[in-house]
């Protein structure tokens, strides 16, 4: 199954410059934004750990959404993706002292 | 206000870096019952029943936080002031722009254009003159200081159709100082006075509509929070 992940600016020098990785998946059916970050860092390691940390666990400041839904309000790492799903990496508004 | 406790969409409002904070009341000249708050960063409510049934208000707030830009709610809003004359004209400084309401925030007009860059905590009105507003822009989300170093009060005296920078008293050069939205406040005299502190500690004050400035304090803490009285 093929995946997009739309990088944010901040992190397009660790992504050669994409905004968007197009990531081919050994599955069929359903894998997870897990499974989609693992095969993002066998391209840009430096994307995933700047999304995750050294826990595998979503960083503070950063947003992880499938299509429009934050995996926050879904199943987190486990939730689902599929075949054409696009996953977006944002920065949260609570990065900075506002 | 348990219908805004309550609101369907409370489970989806996500923390601003001052955590999840409702920081603006704006009341309605002619009508106690009708009430407009701005929450970081839920976006703008509004109640029409003095808080009974609140909607969110957030139609033409740009947002970046989602994949969608223009979200029904979850807008990032820094500070929302009621204009003085004009019962359902409200100002608005975004974390992504600047915008004006005619209608009460029904729908909201980007007047960001002539400022120098779209980010900025604190936004006051004028105690008297309709469509007099001032902002305190910094460089960007990033880079959390005043535009170019230099800094600059800016007004508008239409409605945010044109902005124009107050500096003289302020520092010009090296000013890499932070405005937090509570740290910006008028005193309602005639003249206005008009006050502002920094995180890096000074408190700059006008007595002439934001004309000329001094420097009035500094050393202090972080400056979260200025407020003005008139002691007659």
């Amino acid at each position: 199954m093929r995946v997009t992940v739309v990088v944010p600016r901040a992190l397009r020098r660790f992504a050669d410059g994409e905004s968007r990785v197009e990531l081919t998946l050994p599955v069929t059916g359903e894998a997870t934004v897990e499974a989609v970050l693992a095969a993002l860092a066998e391209r840009h390691p430096g994307v995933r750990d700047r999304t995750v940390d050294e826990r595998g666990e979503v960083r503070r400041h950063v947003n992880v959404f499938v299509e429009d839904e934050s995996i926050r309000h879904a199943d987190g790492l486990a939730t689902p993706v599929r075949h054409g799903t696009e996953i977006t990496i944002l920065p949260a508004v609570s990065g900075g002292a506002d | 206000m348990r219908g805004l406790w309550d609101h369907p969409h409370r489970p989806r409002w996500e923390p601003g870096g001052g955590g999840l904070c409702l920081h603006s009341i704006v009341v309605h000249h002619d009508n106690p019952h009708r009430l407009l708050v701005a929450i970081s960063s839920a976006g703008v409510y509004r109640t029409d029943d003095g808080g009974k049934t609140w909607e969110s208000a957030n139609q033409g707030i740009y947002a970046e936080q989602g994949p969608d830009t223009m979200p029904e709610f979850g807008q990032c809003v820094h500070r929302a002031a009621l204009d003085p004359v004009e019962g359902d004209r409200v100002f608005l400084q975004g974390h992504w722009r600047t915008y004006r309401s005619d209608d009460f925030g029904g729908t909201w007009t980007d007047i960001t254009s002539s400022l120098p860059s779209t980010f900025g905590f604190p936004v006051v009105t004028h105690p008297r003159q309709s469509g007099h507003a001032y902002v305190i822009p910094l460089q960007s989300d990033e880079h959390r200081w005043t535009v170019d170093a230099k800094c600059r009060v800016f007004r508008t005296s239409d409605s945010g159709q044109s902005w124009e920078p107050l500096t003289a008293g302020l520092p010009q050069e090296g000013a890499y100082v932070t405005v937090l939205r509570d740290a910006f406040a008028g005193d309602g005299l005639d003249p206005a006075g008009l006050y502002f502190g920094t995180r890096s500690g000074e408190v700059y004050g006008s007595a002439d509509e934001g004309e000329t400035w001094q420097l009035l304090a500094s050393r202090l803490p972080s400056v979260l929070s200025v407020r003005a009285a008139a002691v007659v």
